[in-house]
């Protein structure tokens, strides 16, 4: 991770002389609530009230404070112990404040509730009063740090901290990257090449600038020379006086475009050839056992081939960015995941020291990955730069949203089984076909990566002796992007759905037949699963997170029971499980469907178990398993296709996503629950994977039709 | 052209072109940027505003054509605490919030029609409003919890 870890309270806490402690947030807020998770955390070691907090929002400067990309759910993971060591410092650092004041022994003093007491005598101090003296002592070593014991804490696992912006959240007040105003400032959006790789040929700006507020027509000129990662794609810039104007201009742009060597981007005969890959043999990236030999001798065996098409992470707030340069000084506002990746790029694009380019963070109306990638902030620095350092607000629209995306992947796999005579799985092979991510990095290398490996692909635990999984070769031919959970939504689909036709195939019970194929506990041993690559584990230390079986059905069991799993239902209604270790948790959902006569589905309950480690705030924890169930619906109905290399969607009225009359809103979900020693994983993504695969068993069981292809389309209505 | 408007009770005089959306009159031109855009055809609802008593989307609606006072988020409760409003603070709705403000509009015009809605009733009245966060669970009972404030 760079930049690593800061534990210092010197730069996380400030306390003023009123006592108002103010906890600098580092992570960017997106919705999982981790702008008052780790100030709370904070703020629990320190004892402080929560009354008396005040949380800053960090500029993006991870020399500063650590790493700050808030991606891959490692916010808590990362941090959780460091924040907790940031807390119990400053409280110690208060504690020997006042024992030097009164010339007191340190071990007569003790801080509770925002203030320390003299215990002998019961004089007071609040926190406040002792800022100054508290704040000028060095930072206490990380070993001499004492912490609260589990039962102590007052807000950690109490759920009883509301997320820092609710209040001015339902009165309008709280400000994302689309809100910033500043004096005198100008509105823009760009009219983008339609295929990734394209250009402007020639452009008429004469009608667009008739149109009322439009004062300026530029071309945005970017280099993309390999690898390109996130630089923005360029274009044709209108520059107004207010939004509305700035997109008015731009309809009466005359724009011919050369579309280069993407445009002949077309996903029905992409999938034609990702099926023919698939059903040959491709990179071996785990070789466990003998799959031939295993596939030859079986018995009885089973293929099954599944599609997820591309996604859009549709946040909804479009993206958007403020900027401006003054006096060889660039400062940007934005709704930003990575703030200081943003910042570099910035000081890239102006050649200024980083030290001139300043990043402020706004709230994020959402992000689900897309907001790691700063193209759009981008444009508005050289737009602000073409304009003579001005202060632009870049806007996009929805549409610019969907057709200029960094797009979750598209993935077909297929997968075969081999099974002895007793039923029992001796062979299982998964080739996995899907343009990769790091083609943004470096030349297209046409199968998934290593990280890619790891979502949910090459680190599968399964009970099987010989298990061979395969990439086939996919160019990416419009720009790959993260997305929330990322590759292990087509893994875990492809995966999970086919236990579940194996265990249908053999008369077993889903839930049953998957504890089976997970097997007894145990702690994967890396060296046995025959990986070609080292695995990722998401970057961290496999023996701090190993993949453990225990945890993994521990959750299916849990979220079978609560689900009351075996129940007798109604026709047309089914239960369908599935489970994922993924970001280092663990997660089980159960879906409950009904179907109607008319082929419509709804879903009246879903039960998922998480093992998340130890769980710091379990009420996020809890809407961020919520949101996943929904989001795991949009990604049963969503669909970006692309044409002659465009995108075909462009709205949410052909690009649809779960509504409140569609969605699951009875999730129930359950927390295992766990000691502050166990490690925290990860939460935002975890959530989504099983939703999938767990939902189209449930159709499967109610109706006895199978879903292996993406979008649910015609084949259900949703 | 001046076009004259009430907006949270105070009057306004804005110098626009009639046609544009009252959504970019309110955010850029006056800047009650509490409404929100989210996809500008009235497929989202973040842009939810009152106009009279109605929930209209104010990214469609022409500035030209507004007859009514205007409400938006700013102006629902001078203290924030409609009873919408406290119920979603309640029920903790919010995840990332940016369509909420479309939200609480939205559910405070259904309830000002409608004072104890049916869950399926608040599933229609509600169904044009996109979280792409997820809320809807919590969205439901808020409005469940709000019902029994108004
Ligand atoms: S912005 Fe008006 S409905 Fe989406
Ligand atoms: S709370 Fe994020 S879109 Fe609704």
């Amino acid at each position: 991770m760079p930049h690593g870890i800061v534990n210092d309270p010197h730069v996380f806490v400030s306390i003023d002389p009123s006592g108002i402690v103010s906890i600098t947030a580092h992570r960017s807020e997106m919705g999982t609530g981790i702008r008052t998770s780790l100030p709370m955390v904070v703020a629990d070691e320190l004892k402080a009230d929560w009354s008396k907090v005040r949380i800053v929002q960090a500029l993006g400067d991870e020399p500063r404070y650590g790493n700050q990309n808030t991606d891959g759910s490692r916010s808590m993971r990362h941090f959780f112990q460091p924040m907790r060591q940031v807390g119990a410092a400053m409280r110690q650092m208060l504690e020997q404040a006042t024992a030097t004041q009164w010339g007191v022994s340190l071990s007569e003093v003790q801080a509770t509730n925002h203030e320390v007491i003299h215990r002998p005598t019961g004089r007071k101090f609040g926190y406040g009063e002792l800022a100054r003296a508290a704040m000028d002592l060095p930072t206490p070593p990380v070993e001499s740090l004492k912490f609260k014991p589990e039962n102590a804490f007052r807000y950690i696992g109490h759920s009883n901290i509301p997320i820092y912006d609710l209040f001015d959240i339902t009165v309008g007040k709280a400000q994302y990257g689309y809100d910033i105003r500043l004096p005198g400032m100008k509105y823009a959006v760009i009219a983008r090449p339609p295929v990734v790789g394209g250009r402007i040929r020639s452009f008429d700006a004469t009608d667009a600038l008739k149109v009322p507020g439009v004062e300026k027509v530029l071309e945005l000129k970017v280099s993309r020379a390999p690898p390109a990662a996130y630089s923005p794609l360029g274009g044709i810039a209108v520059v107004a006086t207010n939004t509305w104007a700035a997109i008015k201009g731009r309809e009466a742009l005359k724009l011919d475009w050369e579309d280069g060597e993407n445009g002949g981007y077309d996903s029905a005969g992409y999938r034609r050839q990702m099926a023919e890959r698939a059903n040959k043999p491709g990179r071996v990236e785990r070789n466990q056992g003998d799959f031939d030999k295993a596939f030859a001798a079986a018995s009885k065996v089973l293929s099954a081939e599944y599609y997820v098409p591309h996604l859009a992470q549709a946040a909804m707030e479009p993206l958007v960015a403020t900027a401006t340069i003054r006096n060889g000084e660039c400062e940007v506002w934005a709704p930003l995941q990575d703030p200081f990746g943003a910042r570099e790029a910035f000081a890239k694009l102006l050649e200024l020291p980083i030290e001139k380019v300043k990043v402020n963070v706004t709230l994020l109306g959402g992000g689900f990955g897309r907001k790691c990638q700063s193209d759009f902030a981008q444009e508005a620095v050289l737009l602000s730069k073409a304009l003579d350092g001005a202060a632009v607000k870049l806007a996009w629209t929805r549409e610019d949203d969907l057709h200029h995306g960094f797009y979750h992947t598209v993935t077909y796999s297929r997968l075969d089984a081999g099974l002895d005579p007793s039923g029992k799985v001796i062979a299982w092979r998964h080739r996995s076909v899907a343009p990769t991510l790091f083609a943004n990095f470096k030349p297209d290398p046409k199968r998934e990566q290593s990280i890619e490996l790891g979502l949910g692909l090459a680190d599968i635990a399964l009970d099987v002796p010989n298990v061979r999984v395969e990439t086939g070769e996919a160019a990416a031919l419009t720009r790959i992007g993260w997305f929330r959970s990322v590759n292990n939504i087509p893994h875990a689909f492809a995966v999970q759905s086919f236990i579940a036709e194996l265990a249908h195939a053999l008369g077993s019970d889903p839930k049953d037949f998957l504890l089976e194929i997970i097997g007894p506990p145990r702690k994967l041993e890396l060296e046995k699963l025959g990986l070609t690559d080292p695995l990722w584990n998401y970057g961290d230390p496999y023996s701090t997170y190993p993949i453990d079986t225990g945890r993994l059905a521990n959750v299916v069991r849990l979220a079978a029971l609560r689900a009351n799993w075996g129940r007798s239902l109604s026709k047309g209604s089914g239960l369908g499980i599935a489970a994922q270790r993924s970001f280092l948790s663990y997660v089980a959902t159960v879906v409950e469907v009904s179907v109607d006569g008319q082929g419509k589905l709804t879903i009246p309950r879903v039960e998922t178990a998480i093992d998340c480690g130890f769980a710091v705030n379990p009420e996020r924890i809890r809407s961020q398993i919520e949101g996943a169930a929904v989001m795991g619906l949009s990604n049963f109905i969503g669909e970006i296709s692309f044409a002659k290399g465009r995108a075909e969607q462009g709205n949410f009225d052909n690009y649809p996503v779960a509504r409140i009359d569609n969605a699951p809103t009875n999730v129930r979900v359950h927390i295992v629950p766990n000691g502050s020693d166990i490690p925290a994983g990860g939460v935002g993504e975890p959530g989504v994977p099983p939703f999938l695969p767990a939902l189209c068993n449930a159709i499967f069981a109610a109706t006895g039709k199978r879903i292996r292809s993406l979008p649910a389309g015609d084949q259900i209505r949703v | 052209m001046s076009i004259e408007l009430t907006i949270n009770e105070r009057p306004y005089i804005v110098d626009v072109a009639p046609d544009t959306p009252l959504l970019w009159v309110l955010r850029d031109v006056i800047g009650l940027t509490g409404t929100k855009y989210g996809c500008g055809i009235a497929q989202c609802g973040a842009c939810t505003v009152h106009v009279g008593k109605d929930a209209v989307r104010s990214c469609i609606t022409a500035v030209g054509d507004v007859a009514k006072p205007v409400t938006t988020i700013e102006g629902l409760d001078a203290g924030g605490n409609h009873p919408v409003q406290r119920a979603w603070r309640d029920a903790h709705v919010p995840q990332c919030g940016y369509c909420q403000a479309g939200q609480i509009m939205q559910a405070a015009a259904l309830l000002a029609e409608t004072k104890n809605p049916s869950h399926q009733q608040i599933s229609d009245a509600m169904s044009g409003n996109i979280c792409r966060c997820g809320c809807y669970q919590r969205i439901q009972s808020a409005v469940c919890i709000a019902s029994r404030g108004v």
